[in-house]
């Protein structure tokens, strides 16, 4: 029988720190506030914000806005769902025009996920991208990898040998 | 007539097209659930890849063909794929023979190509070579499952690595349209021996005696390719050739 950890400790990157400082002294920062509505369309309740997705926001002199988001993956299908929906959000707001600009550089990675994000990851069963892999539902260290590549490329598949539950984690990138 | 930063792109984008139109053949194929899923979302990442060389070399078309445009409208002397890529997927041992081989090369070429003057190159390839370094971690670790398995994994394994083996030079040649970026593109060339060491030292280890004869394939840059990869084009491009424009 596997010790139990000690749960998880939901860590604040630096990045992280840095991202929110740039969002509170925004110009637009209540763009950013509307933009909290639009979810990974894959993991409940984990906002574009959380993700590190949603990069900038501006509006420029016509009303027309500029949205900078960042994909996580290349290949991630979801991309296209989180325009529709940064769309729709803000339509619903008033701003009809807007432009939505997919950046590559610098690269996303999963110290931008704030510790939100991660805490609604490990609340949903997946476990979230710290670099011990904790069972989320058992809190057991435990664990044994299934598969590099689980339900989809972000996330790898785990078993948890206390509990035997299978369950995703997401990788650090 | 392409520029030789369009042609150089292209090649880019053909190379990572071609290998995960190959790697979604598996789908539902695979050998159990887990290796199933593993595997397209390998062909996933390496299709995102090749989309971001397709728009950007649509960014520098002339032409202002689409990223559709170029994979789904160009015949197989138009793709410029490095033939390794064209091969078909064989059995498991063969898949990830050449996933090994590929992996091992992405990571030293996308580290190069991140120093590039280029700046949309350099963060393509910045974007690709960690999402590479899970690849390359799992093809590896099939590379020693399946060495050590059983004498019928071996035995594939062996056979896999001899057939892929003559396709290799073609990963460290250098195109004329590279020659002509300097600074720009990588130069193939450069990595080979690092390459090289790396199969070495993971084959070593494995007690895998690497083929003693050696052979050269090449023509994938120029548009000579082996007779697979027509028929892979064929049935990849049959829809969006019978309904141009077809969404849904």
């Amino acid at each position: 029988m596997e010790a139990r950890g000690f749960g998880v400790i939901v860590t604040t990157s630096p990045e992280y720190i840095a991202r929110r400082v740039f969002r509170q002294q925004h110009k637009f920062s209540e763009l950013f506030d509307m933009l909290d509505e639009v979810y990974d369309p894959e993991i409940p309740g984990v906002s574009l914000w959380d993700l590190g997705v949603l990069q900038d926001v501006s509006v420029d002199v016509a009303g027309r806005c500029k949205v900078t988001i960042c994909p996580t993956y290349s290949g991630c299908p979801a991309l296209n769902i989180m325009q529709e929906d940064i769309k729709a959000c803000l339509d619903k707001y008033g701003h009809s025009d807007v432009d939505i600009e997919v950046s590559l550089s610098p690269a996303w990675t999963t110290d931008w996920i704030s510790p939100r994000g991660r805490q609604l990851m490990i609340e949903s069963g997946i476990a979230a991208c710290e670099h011990i892999v904790v069972c989320p539902l058992c809190q057991s260290r435990g664990v044994r990898l299934l598969s590099q590549f689980g339900s989809t490329a972000c996330k790898s598949l785990y078993k948890c040998e206390n509990c035997f539950e299978t369950f995703d984690y997401f990788k650090p990138l | 007539m392409d520029t030789p930063l369009l042609k150089y792109v292209l090649g880019l984008a053909d190379d990572n097209m071609v290998l995960s139109q190959r790697l979604t053949e598996w789908c539902s194929n695979g050998p159990t659930l887990e290796e199933d899923i593993a595997l397209t979302n390998v062909a996933l990442d390496i299709l995102g890849r090749a989309r971001m060389f397709y728009q950007y070399a649509s960014v520098l078309d002339e032409q202002k063909r689409s990223e559709d445009d170029f994979a789904m409208c160009r015949s197989e002397r138009e793709y410029t794929n490095l033939l390794i890529h064209e091969l078909p997927i064989g059995d498991f041992a063969f898949t990830m023979a050449r996933q090994w081989f590929l992996d091992e090369f992405s990571q030293l070429y996308f580290s190069a190509l991140s120093h590039s003057k280029d700046e949309t190159l350099a963060g393509i390839a910045a974007k690709c070579i960690k999402e590479s370094g899970y690849h390359l971690v799992r093809s590896r670790n099939w590379i020693c499952v399946l060495a050590e398995g059983t004498e019928e994994s071996r035995r594939r394994l062996l056979a896999a690595i001899d057939e892929l083996w003559g396709y290799r030079h073609e990963l460290f040649e250098t195109t004329q349209a590279e020659s002509l970026l300097s600074g720009v593109a990588v130069n193939r060339a450069d990595l080979k021996d690092t390459w090289m060491t790396n199969i070495n030292d993971l084959s070593a280890r494995l007690n895998i005696e690497l083929p003693d004869k050696d052979w050269f394939v090449t023509g994938g840059r120029r548009g000579e390719h082996s007779e697979h990869l027509g028929p892979m084009l064929a049935e990849m491009q049959y829809l969006a050739r019978c309904f141009p424009g077809a969404k849904w």
